[in-house]
Formats: C-alpha cells, sequence, structure tokens
C-alpha cells in the first residue's frame, strides 16, 4: 500500500480540515478554558462531527457507522491536532467504538453502535491507574457476585470521564498485577451506585477524570469480551489508541512547526529577519526533517492496524514512541523561537506545548514503547 | 489502482519470486561482509565466487541490474509499480545487490535525464553489463563543501578540451576505468555558470591517481591529477557551460545512495547483536540499561527512517516529492549510521578495538566504525544538507 493519501482520504482530510478550522481554531479550545465550560467541548460541533459521519467513522455501517479504517481515523485526528480542537472523537469515536466492536457481542454492538454513530452516546476507556501506562499493572478489582460482579479500585487520566455515558472498564477478574491472564472489561454505567467521578482540570485543557469505583455492581451483560481473557483484546484497542494519538501529534508538530517557521520569517533582530541565522536555519532544518520521518512512520502504522491488526504492535510502538519525542522536540523549538512571545499565554504556541505533554502520556510514552520494542525484539 | 493494474502487479510478484527463489543462489542471499563481497564490474573485474560470479550474470540478462532503465539501454524495463515489488522481494530473500556501481547510482540518471542519444546508447548498456567501472570527479582541494568553485581547466583546442587540474576525494579512482568529472569551461563566467560535464577514459594520457590513507587503514578515495589530458568535445554531457545543472541532479542521487548505505549489509538487528556480546538479566533484558535506551531508539528512528524512504518513492510516483528531498533523507541517513556503529563499538566493547588479528576480520568493526564518519561529509556534509533544505524547502530567507 502506498504511504500516500488516496484520493478519497484526500477528500476526507480537506472537509475535516475545512470544518474544523473554521468552527474549531485555538481559540475556540481558549474559549472553552477560560469559560471553564461545564462539559469542555462543543455540542453543536460534535453534532457536525456526526453528521459528516466522523463519530461512527471506525463504526461498520450495518451499525449507522461510516465503516472506515484506521487510516481514516488517524486523517481526523491528525486535523485535530492541527487547532486542539477538544472532541470526544478519541475517546468515543476511536478508542470505545473499537472496543465494542472488537469486543462486543451481538446485543452490545446493537444497543451502543447505532448511538456511538449518531452522536448521542459518549464513551471511554478507563484503563490508567498509576502514574504511568501500564497496562498489565491493572489492579481494579473484579469480583464474582451472584449473577455479576462487583468493582473495587480508582481509574485516573480517564478522557471524557465526566461526561462519558458508558464507561469500559479495564480490571483484574484473576492474578496479580502485572499478569497477562486475568484481565476483564466491563461496561459500567456511570451513574451506578458507588461510580464517584471527579473532573480533573488538566495542563491541556481537554478533559479527563479520575474515577473511582466502590463495590459498583455489574451484571455478566456487562463483560465486554471473554472474562480473564481481556488483555489481547485490550492490546489492539490500546494499539488503536496509540495510532490515533500519533496522529494528533503528527498535526500537532506539523502545525506548530508552521507557525514558528512563519515567525522565523518575520521577526527582525540585529536588523535582519531571524530565519537569516543559520543557528536557526540548521534548527528548523533538523526540525522539519523529524517532521517527515515520523509522518511516514505514522502513517505506516495506521496501514499496518488496518491490514493486520494482531501483528502491529510493533509499528505502533515506533510511531507512537517517534510521535512523541517529535511533538516534544517542536513544542519546545516553538515556544524557544518564539522568545519571549512564547511565554505568553496570550499567544497560542503554549497550547500545544500543553496539549503535547498530554498526547505523550497518553497510551504509553516514548520511553514505554521504545521498551516495549526491545522487549518483543528480545533485548 | 485499477483492479487490472493490481493484478498485474500480483501476477508479477508470484513470477518474480518464483524467479528468484530458483536463480538467487544461497551465498548471495546474506548481506556482504567485506567489500571482496561486492562487485563492481569494470574492464578488470575479477569475481570473489563462482555464485557471485552467477547472480550477476542472470541479473544481468534480465536487465535487472538496472531495473527500471529502458530496456533499449540495457534494462529491465520495470514500471515504478514491478520495480517496487522486485525491490521488495529481494529483500525478503536478503538478495545482494548483483552490481554495485556509480554508473548505476549516479551517472546513468545523469545521461538518461541529460544525455544525448548517442551517449545513451554508447554508455548506458555497458553500464547496464558491468563492463565500465566509473568514478566521479567533483572535489577539489579548494573545493569541498563550495563544489562550484572548482577550477579544473577544460580549454578549448580544435575537437577536443585540454583538462588540466586536480581532483581529491575520488572513490575508487584507482579502480576505475572512466571518470565523470566537472571542468571549468569558462573561467570569466559566475562560478556556477562555467562549469562543464564531461567524460573520459582513466587511462588516457596524462590521468594519474593516488590513494590517500584513511583513519580507517583504507583507502577508498584517490587524488586524481590531470595533466593536458585530451578529451574530444563531444564527451560533454549536457549544454556547455550548464554542467552544475547536470551536477546538481547527479548529486540528489547520490546522496539517496549515501542515505541508503545505512539500510545496506545489515545483518542481524542491533539489539541482538549486544545480547550476544553483552549478555541478560534474568528478564531477558540488555545487561546496560543505557545501552537498551539507545537501541531501543536507534531501532525506531531506523524503522521510521524505512518508512519515511518508502514514503519518499510512492510520493515520487504521485508527482508529489519535494526535489530537494534526497537531502533531507542524505542529512538523517548518515547521523543514523554514525550512530549505528557508535552503539556497534559500545556492544562490542573490546573485542571491537581489535584492529588486525583474523578473529576480528582484520579489524572490520572499528574499520567500519571509522568509515561511517565519511558519511555525512561526503556528498555534501550533514550542514550543507541542512541548508538545503532551509533554503529549498523552508524558503528561509539567504544568509
Amino acid at each position: 500500500m502506498a504511504l500516500v493519501l488516496t484520493e478519497e482520504q484526500t477528500m476526507l482530510r480537506d472537509s475535516a480540515r475545512g470544518l474544523i478550522g473554521d468552527k474549531a481554531p485555538v481559540s475556540h479550545l481558549r474559549h472553552l478554558r477560560d469559560s471553564k465550560d461545564p462539559i469542555g467541548f462543543s455540542k453543536e460541533l460534535w453534532h457536525s462531527f456526526a453528521e459528516m459521519g466522523f463519530a461512527g467513522l471506525l463504526v461498520p455501517e450495518e451499525f449507522g457507522g461510516s465503516g472506515l479504517g484506521c487510516v481514516e481515523a488517524g486523517v481526523v485526528m491528525e486535523e485535530i491536532g492541527r487547532t486542539l480542537m477538544p472532541s470526544p472523537f478519541l475517546s468515543t469515536s476511536v478508542v470505545a467504538a473499537s472496543a465494542l466492536g472488537r469486543g462486543g457481542n451481538a446485543a452490545q454492538k446493537s444497543e451502543y453502535l447505532p448511538r456511538v454513530s449518531n452522536g448521542s452516546l459518549l464513551a471511554t476507556l478507563a484503563i490508567d491507574e498509576g502514574a504511568k501506562h501500564r497496562p498489565l499493572q491493572t489492579a481494579l478489582q473484579a469480583v464474582r457476585s451472584g449473577n455479576g460482579f462487583r468493582l473495587s479500585g480508582a481509574k485516573a487520566l480517564v478522557v471524557d470521564g465526566h461526561v462519558a455515558d458508558l464507561l469500559i472498564v479495564a480490571a483484574r477478574t484473576a492474578g496479580a498485577a502485572g499478569e497477562r491472564d486475568g484481565l476483564t472489561l466491563f461496561l459500567v454505567d456511570p451513574r451506578a451506585k458507588g461510580v464517584a467521578i471527579e473532573r480533573t482540570a488538566m495542563v491541556d485543557a481537554h478533559n479527563a477524570a479520575r474515577i473511582e469505583f466502590a463495590n459498583v455492581e455489574v451484571n455478566a451483560d456487562g463483560v465486554l469480551g471473554e472474562v480473564d481473557q481481556g488483555a489481547a483484546l485490550l492490546d489492539g484497542v490500546l494499539d488503536i489508541g496509540r495510532g490515533a494519538v500519533a496522529s494528533e501529534m503528527v498535526g500537532l508538530s506539523e502545525e506548530v512547526f508552521a507557525r514558528t517557521v512563519d515567525y522565523l520569517k518575520q521577526r527582525k533582530q540585529f536588523g535582519k529577519l531571524i530565519g537569516e541565522f543559520q543557528a536557526l536555519q540548521h534548527r528548523a532544518a533538523q526540525l522539519y526533517v523529524d517532521i517527515e520521518i515520523t509522518r511516514a512512520a505514522v502513517m505506516k502504522a495506521m496501514q499496518a492496524l488496518d491490514d493486520d491488526l494482531a501483528k502491529a504492535s510493533s509499528t505502533v510502538a515506533v510511531a507512537k514512541a517517534r510521535a512523541g519525542t517529535t511533538a516534544t522536540r517542536a513544542v519546545q523549538e516553538g515556544v524557544q523561537m518564539h522568545g519571549g512571545m512564547g511565554m505568553t499565554d496570550q499567544f497560542d504556541i503554549g497550547f500545544f506545548m500543553k496539549r503535547a505533554r498530554v498526547c505523550e502520556e497518553l497510551f504509553g510514552d516514548a520511553n514505554y514503547h521504545a521498551a516495549q520494542l526491545a522487549r518483543a525484539r528480545g533485548y | 489502482m485499477t483492479d487490472a493494474e493490481t493484478a498485474d502487479l500480483e501476477r508479477f510478484r508470484a513470477e518474480t519470486r518464483a524467479w528468484l527463489e530458483a536463480n538467487c543462489p544461497t551465498e548471495m542471499r546474506k548481506p556482504a561482509t567485506s567489500d571482496a563481497d561486492v562487485f563492481w564490474g569494470g574492464r578488470n573485474a575479477k569475481f570473489a565466487s563462482e555464485p557471485q560470479r552467477v547472480w550477476f550474470e542472470r541479473m544481468r540478462d534480465k536487465g535487472w541490474t538496472v531495473p527500471d532503465w529502458p530496456k533499449e539501454y540495457g534494462g529491465g524495463g520495470l514500471s515504478p509499480g514491478e520495480h517496487k515489488v522486485l525491490r521488495a522481494e529481494l529483500a525478503k530473500i536478503g538478495a545482494r545487490p548483483p552490481l554495485s556501481s556509480f554508473g548505476i547510482w549516479m551517472l546513468g540518471p545523469a545521461l538518461l535525464k541529460y544525455g544525448t542519444e548517442a551517449q545513451k546508447k554508447e554508455y548506458l548498456p555497458k553500464i547496464a553489463a558491468g563492463l565500465i567501472r566509473w568514478c566521479q570527479g567533483y572535489s577539489e582541494p579548494n573545493a569541498g563543501s563550495d563544489l562550484a568553485s572548482l577550477q579544473t581547466r577544460a580549454e578549448s583546442d580544435g575537437d577536443d578540451y585540454v583538462i588540466n587540474g586536480q581532483k581529491i576525494w575520488t572513490s575508487y579512482a584507482n579502480y576505475a576505468d572512466w571518470i565523470f568529472c566537472l571542468v571549468r569551461t569558462d573561467p570569466t563566467a559566475k562560478k556556477h555558470d562555467g562549469i562543464s560535464f564531461i567524460l573520459f577514459d582513466m587511462t588516457s594520457k596524462g590521468v594519474s591517481t593516488k590513494p590517500i590513507l584513511l583513519i580507517s587503514g583504507y583507502s577508498p578515495f584517490c587524488e586524481t591529477f590531470f595533466d593536458n589530458v585530451r578529451v574530444p568535445k563531444s564527451h560533454v554531457v549536457g549544454t556547455v557551460n550548464r554542467g552544475w545543472d547536470v551536477a546538481k541532479y547527479l548529486l540528489q542521487h547520490e546522496r539517496a545512495m549515501i542515505s541508503g548505505m545505512g539500510e545496506r549489509g545489515v545483518g542481524r538487528p542491533l539489539g541482538q547483536i549486544a545480547a550476544d556480546s553483552i549478555g541478560t538479566d534474568a528478564q531477558g533484558r540488555l545487561d546496560d540499561a543505557m545501552l537498551r535506551g539507545q537501541i531501543a531508539s536507534f531501532e525506531i528512528d531506523e524503522a521510521a527512517l524505512a518508512a519515511c524512504a518508502e514514503r519518499a518513492v510512492d510520493l515520487a510516483k504521485a508527482g508529489q516529492a519535494h526535489p530537494a528531498f534526497s537531502s533531507a533523507m542524505k542529512y538523517y541517513g548518515t547521523e543514523l549510521n554514525k550512530r549505528r556503529y557508535e552503539i556497534l563499538m559500545s556492544a562490542g566493547g573490546v573485542d571491537a578495538l581489535e584492529w588486525e588479528s583474523e578473529r576480528s576480520r582484520q579489524g572490520a568493526r572499528p574499520r567500519a566504525w571509522l568509515r561511517t564518519k565519511a558519511n555525512s561529509i561526503e556528498g555534501g556534509t550533514s550542514e550543507v544538507m541542512l541548508g538545503i533544505v532551509a533554503k529549498r524547502i523552508l524558503d528561509l530567507p539567504g544568509a
């Protein structure tokens, strides 16, 4: 498969870019932040997303979705990254839709997926517990109780956790933290007794929550996939999430870089445009090369996810690690080259730096994925 | 791509796979470990082994020493799609290039674009068949990064030019049959405007070479001297005094070649080489946590670069490539190759320090390590590449 967008994918990109650029420039995020918006995104815009078929982009057509693949999801994520638009696309349309579509039984799929597609259901995966992304360290306990289970424990960095209508919770039904066997995914109603949700205002002004579960009852219908065998399902879903976040970071990196290069062509010091200085030219050129290489690695990963999800993990690890490192470098150089202006809240560049930091942590940072790669390759 | 085109490519893939299976000797399905394993062709060429000869001749007969060149010039006439399939199938079995040649990598593409029909018919089939070994006369003692300031003169004398001057860093000039050379044909013009690109036989009267001993202990480069060398004017490629256009076009191909060096001749993954050398802990992790991290991040960058190289080909096919992008690849590929060898030296530890023993194959690793230091200098330094990216791709203001 060629590592360039097809005509259809280019059209998808253009329509996403048109909508997002028009309705959700960075000032949109700034407004949501400054007004302390209670839901943290625009419902109106989310409805537009649904009308354009984005909300159900990964959902099969029989459930009202667009039936597209990860490459297309990546195209939309990249456009989101350019303006940092807050939206449930990642939590609901990418991660939760993949979990439901891949792990759900017929009843679960027909109950939830059509509502994902029409934008009426927000759903999210609750996975992380500690300071870092370590899926196998999941310790949240689910013990059998009558016909179902009782969940006890806590989750952090639950994206859109305070607005979600459905929580997909990774829990331990057997074994000890660190073990691959014994993980199970549960569908949990956030209004269920014992669920306590705290919205956590994050550095990037995007939605996240900490959620506590105190003996939360879930009946047997709420098991997504197989009991104790959730790790394989989780691997695939997380890899799709990683690819999506990597795509967002490519868009973010390109946008920061474009703004920085523009600034180098406008700002004068010592009677010259600062872009004339070789010290800055070379750093800008290095960053350009880094971004181009990362873009290719991420495209490769998105194609690998569509091609054979079970075999994509190393390619995805490469992409997420590269994207994190590149975005970190892009925002650091962006702020530095904007000088004092880069430090002001009034200037947008800081928003990119903050979002890049969160994206780096989401679903595993560069170190995590480097270690995964080393393990997979036997050293 | 239409369904019919896809089906055609799949048929080509199946045929190619079967042909390679039947025709590529097993000895040729592992990376070259020394320069003797590389077949360069030329008038005085000798095969290092029978499998090397067989592999070369079979590939030559199919035109697959230059798969994408037109058949009329000795090539395979493959479409870009077929060429990509062939490359993938060759890579899959780890096949060595049957013929390594500056004629293939550098001169050929320039001749295809700028040569006259007579020049193409004369030179390209001989390149494809490995009959003539070429060297490149570009750099001079006072024209390195600032190549366009070169001073080697070519003065008109009837139907000939008379060439005087000196080149340096001429790769394998002492083994080459012919040279493609930049000479100044108009000393009064601005520096880029008085240069011509000319071809001549290295056995011409007045040509001499002197190998340069490098820090690796090898002498892959020469000083090359021209003392009243007489060359017919018909040997100029492209327009007289417009040789810089040809030179720049060829440099793009040279840079692509050098950036690919990191991918060629690579055997086992770095992490496994290091694990064998250093050992692992109870969890199977390399017994050097910092080196493990360095290797993993190297392998991430290596895989990402490979994706980028693949994408560059796809972009070129789609007509979306930036002509200066080879400079970006050259910069990154060479810096990455230097990193590879720093890691190999660290992984090898004491064992990688031996210079002359049989055990170390005459210090193959430290010599290769030192050789890589030239990667970011030859064919345009990393700094020159970054300057090209800054100006031609990013359009930053000229300093």
